[in-house]
């Protein structure tokens, strides 16, 4: 079996107040539905809350994991959920997109023995998901306003985090945001059935509920502020703008409609009700080995695509995609196909599909084709083979390998300027790795606003 | 499969498990559904004198763990709510239609001779083995004079027991109740009194919980709870306690033991008979999982004296009780270590904050240089106190290792650093 037959299986059968797929499901409501009361008891019994717990060290905001599960088991989940924020005030997104199963799920000693971790991602959503249902007033305190000011771009994760620790520390913070709604890439960028009900928002409205934030819409680097006003104007400014561009095929074509960059296509459909309204091909290739290449592939087979093809110029163990993920694609019916290139698009006034060259590695271990090629028809092709930052505004700071240069503290080379998130080289691409640079940031911040 | 017959005060019965007196031998129907489930015998709900007792509407308490596994039950039922003539012709039906299995009438009543005799020659009458004094319930029916109004006074219950005894030519079982001071008082006085064995442990006296919405303790009957009688697992080993001391006794070494106290498992069983039980009585792990719980109680207890090499209760019965002793009669001089197994190891960090905050900071935690964490028992800060053994999640990760000594045995007494004793020499 499968880890997603085996985490399908034990969470579908919520029959006490549990969501379980309901009849009118879309093939876009919850991945993993939410935790009943009973489910969220045995599993948190089966947390041995170990100390200095490898989990712990696993999680890159470091959630005291064992405390807040064991919170649950006592029946104090809105404890728990406090816990959990403390560390990482995008608890409840993160219980929903981040990759356990290579993450705290994997670090649990219940592996050692038994090879099934405690589901401390489910846990951690019903903790916050409770807390967030009972409308309490935001469970954490402002220091005393310390009168500086802190401009943050970008209201992605690692923007919201920045602001909600810097607001937390007693400053005011302004984010400055591009497009119309809040929350970067949670917002835009993760499948519609990891954040069901309008999560990313309900999230937002939450966070800001610590107050000392403001949120300007319509505000993008470059064209409507610039780094060199924000720094004249604020105390300290915080860079979280992500990666504004996608990297290109490099192939004649790449411009014809049908061919579009898997991040736009995610975009579409999370800003797209009912679901059923966003168009697909019927055929339809896939670009890449990433989970944003799985999201993508398996979306627009739920949305109806005929045939899905998923390609990937090395093999499955190269993936960075997770096994669960790659597991997703292929129980969706999403065809992958390993060590093969895209070399030519075939257009003959529409789409008509793409030609690959096998790939294997060569003595030397470098991927070289083959020479052998096939097509595959498709009337969409969806490119999911990376995102790159967006130099252009971003003059002043030091770039290096594509990512913003901070030091230990999140500085970059422009005093006062700090940086977090995809956008700079921390750890994963992940929205837990950016929630962190966040709310280390602001503490940086902090620190330098006091020495200042 | 082995032989699980046995003989307690003279009683011959198919196997050892026994449904104590208890809302599941309330009635023929029950009965019925034991007997045939595989159980040895039952003691009949408490019969007392008519008009029958009327029972509250909420009658049990529960201690869960956190995943609601209950651990103990307490209960403020009284004794039997239907009228004796009833119970009386049931227990004939059950007697006629079952004559394998055994029956002990429970019976109860005012601290007046002629109330228990009349009501022991009654139930005698319906053909019962043997009757059992109920000198226990800690709630309700105490507040009229009986169950542990009568048990916590050692003349009252040699003075029952007599006066039952002088009435019947059956066994006479006195059920001792554990809210005393010193059990062996109550059970040298039932002895005295002529009682053919004892019956023990009864129910705890306990409030289980408080319900922390409405404040009122658990059960609740109308906004107000009382004090319970406290059963299962929770209270076995301060029942075990109680049945050693009896059997270790010399003075109440001879009387017969039927064993109750939060028998659950086949293993608990064992440890009863081991400790002084020559049978046993179950009553909350079957409220709990329903009479099919007897199947292992057997199948269990088979496999094992098998598995042992003993071919009747008999042979394990009291062995463990010449083992039982006085903590002034251990040996001073005996030293054993936890000894960590790291390939058993899930590296959860218990034992070590077990030991480092609790106890003797005699398990370190290193980091090893693969990754990972190693947990090494310091020999010379280890006491040999068990936690680590016992609080590790995973069986056989931590044994207890004797350390090897040239030391004779010395216990407590005979130690020169006791003052006791050098104050004697």
């Amino acid at each position: 079996m499968t880890t997603l037959q085996a985490k399908q299986v034990s969470k579908s059968g919520a029959i006490h107040g549990g969501a379980g797929h309901n009849a009118a499901d879309d093939g876009f409501s919850d991945l993993h539905p939410a935790y009943s009361t009973l489910q969220a008891m045995a599993e948190s019994n089966r947390c041995l809350y170990c100390y200095d717990a490898p989990c712990v060290t696993a999680c890159p905001t470091s959630i005291d994991i064992p405390t807040f599960i064991r919170k649950i088991s006592t029946g104090n989940p809105d404890g728990a959920a406090k816990t959990i924020l403390s560390a990482n005030i995008m608890g409840g997104t993160c219980a929903r997109a981040c990759p356990t199963e290579v993450l705290c799920e994997q670090a649990c000693v219940r592996n050692v023995a038994e090879d099934t971790a405690v589901e401390i991602g489910s846990l951690q959503r019903f903790a916050v998901d409770h807390l967030m249902a009972r409308d309490l007033p935001h469970p954490f305190k402002r220091a005393p306003e310390t009168g500086k000011n802190i401009a943050v771009i970008g209201a992605g994760p690692a923007g919201l985090s920045c602001a909600h620790r810097a607001a937390m520390l007693g400053h005011n913070v302004t984010v400055f945001e591009a497009k119309a709604k809040p929350g970067g890439l949670n917002e835009y960028g993760l499948a519609a059935y990891k954040m069901t009900n309008d999560f990313a928002q309900r999230e937002v409205e939450f966070l800001l509920g610590i107050g000392g934030i403001r949120i300007e819409y319509g505000k993008a680097l470059g064209k409507d502020i610039s780094l060199a006003a924000l720094k004249d104007s604020y105390d300290a400014v915080f860079v979280g703008v992500g990666l504004g561009s996608t990297n290109n095929l490099g192939l004649t074509g790449e411009d014809f409609p049908g061919v579009d960059d898997a991040i736009s296509f995610i975009e579409k459909l999370r800003q797209t009700e009912p679901k059923s309204d966003m168009p697909v091909g019927n055929n339809v290739i896939v670009i890449g080995g990433g989970n944003t290449a799985i999201d993508a592939a398996v979306q627009a087979k739920r949305l109806g695509a005929d045939e899905v093809t998923l390609v990937y110029r090395r093999g499955a163990e190269n993936m960075s995609a997770t096994e669960f993920e790659q597991d997703l694609a292929k129980t969706n019916g999403v065809v992958v196909r390993y060590w093969a290139k895209p070399v030519a698009i075939k257009a003959n006034g529409k789409l008509q599909g793409m030609e690959f060259e096998k790939t294997e590695l060569d003595a030397s271990g470098k991927l070289v084709g083959t020479g052998e090629t096939f097509e595959v028809r498709a009337d969409q092709i969806l490119k999911a083979i990376g995102q790159k930052i967006k130099t252009d505004d971003l003059a002043g700071m030091e770039i290096a390998g594509g990512k913003i240069v901070v030091d230990e503290n999140y500085q970059t080379t422009a005093p006062g300027v700090f940086a977090g998130g995809d956008c700079i080289k921390s750890g994963e691409d992940l929205t837990v790795q950016s929630v962190e640079d966040g709310k280390q940031a602001a503490i940086a911040i902090d620190a330098f606003l006091k020495s200042a | 499969m082995a032989d699980l017959s046995c003989k307690i005060a003279g009683i011959d019965s198919l196997n050892p498990f026994w449904l104590a007196s208890a809302p599941p031998t309330d009635k023929k129907y029950n009965v019925v559904r034991a007997f045939e489930a595989g159980w040895g015998g039952v003691v009949w709900k408490t019969l007392g004198i008519d008009p029958p007792v009327i029972n509250v509407s909420s009658r049990y308490g529960a201690h869960h763990d956190q995943n609601r596994r209950l651990l103990g039950i307490n209960n403020i039922e009284l004794i039997s709510d239907r009228p004796l003539a009833v119970n009386l012709q049931e227990i004939r039906e059950c007697r006629a239609e079952y004559p394998d299995h055994v029956i002990i009438g429970s019976m109860m009543a005012p601290i007046e001779e002629r109330a228990w005799k009349d009501l022991a020659q009654q139930i005698a009458e319906s053909g019962v083995h043997g009757i059992e004094l109920n000198l226990g319930c800690p709630h309700g029916m105490c507040e009229r004079g009986m169950g542990s109004a009568i048990g916590q006074v050692p003349e009252m219950v040699e003075q029952v027991t007599r006066w039952v005894k002088e009435s019947v030519d059956i066994p006479v079982f006195t059920k001792l109740t554990p809210n005393i001071t010193n059990i062996l008082w109550s059970a040298e006085a039932a002895y005295k009194g002529g009682a053919d064995a004892v019956s023990l442990i009864n129910t705890v006296n306990s409030i289980i919980s408080v319900d922390i919405d409405q404040m009122v303790p658990e059960p609740m009957v109308d906004g107000k709870g009382t004090h319970g009688g406290y059963c299962g697992s929770a209270v076995k080993p301060i029942a075990l306690n109680m049945v050693a001391e009896i059997a270790r006794s010399p003075e109440t070494k001879n009387l017969h033991i039927s064993g109750i106290g939060g028998i659950t498992t086949w293993k608990d069983a064992v440890e009863f008979m081991a400790l002084g039980s020559n049978a046993v009585q179950v009553c909350t792990a079957a409220m709990i999982y329903g009479f099919r719980v007897v199947d292992d109680l057997i199948d269990g207890m088979s496999q094992w004296m098998d598995d042992k090499g003993y071919t009747s209760v008999e042979q394990f019965t009291r062995a463990a009780v010449p083992q039982v002793a006085d903590w002034n009669e251990l040996n001073m001089n005996f030293d054993t270590k936890a000894v960590i197994n790291p390939d058993n190891c899930i590296e959860c960090g218990r034992c070590h904050i077990a030991c480092e905050d609790t106890s003797h900071q005699a398990i370190t935690m290193t980091n090893k240089p693969e990754g990972g964490r190693l947990f090494e028992v310091v020999d010379e800060e280890c006491v040999g106190c068990n936690l680590c053994y016992h609080i590790c999640p995973v069986p056989d990760c931590i044994t207890m290792e004797p350390v090897k000594t040239d030391k004779p045995p010395m216990t407590w007494p005979e130690h020169p650093l006791n003052p006791m004793r050098m104050a004697a020499e």
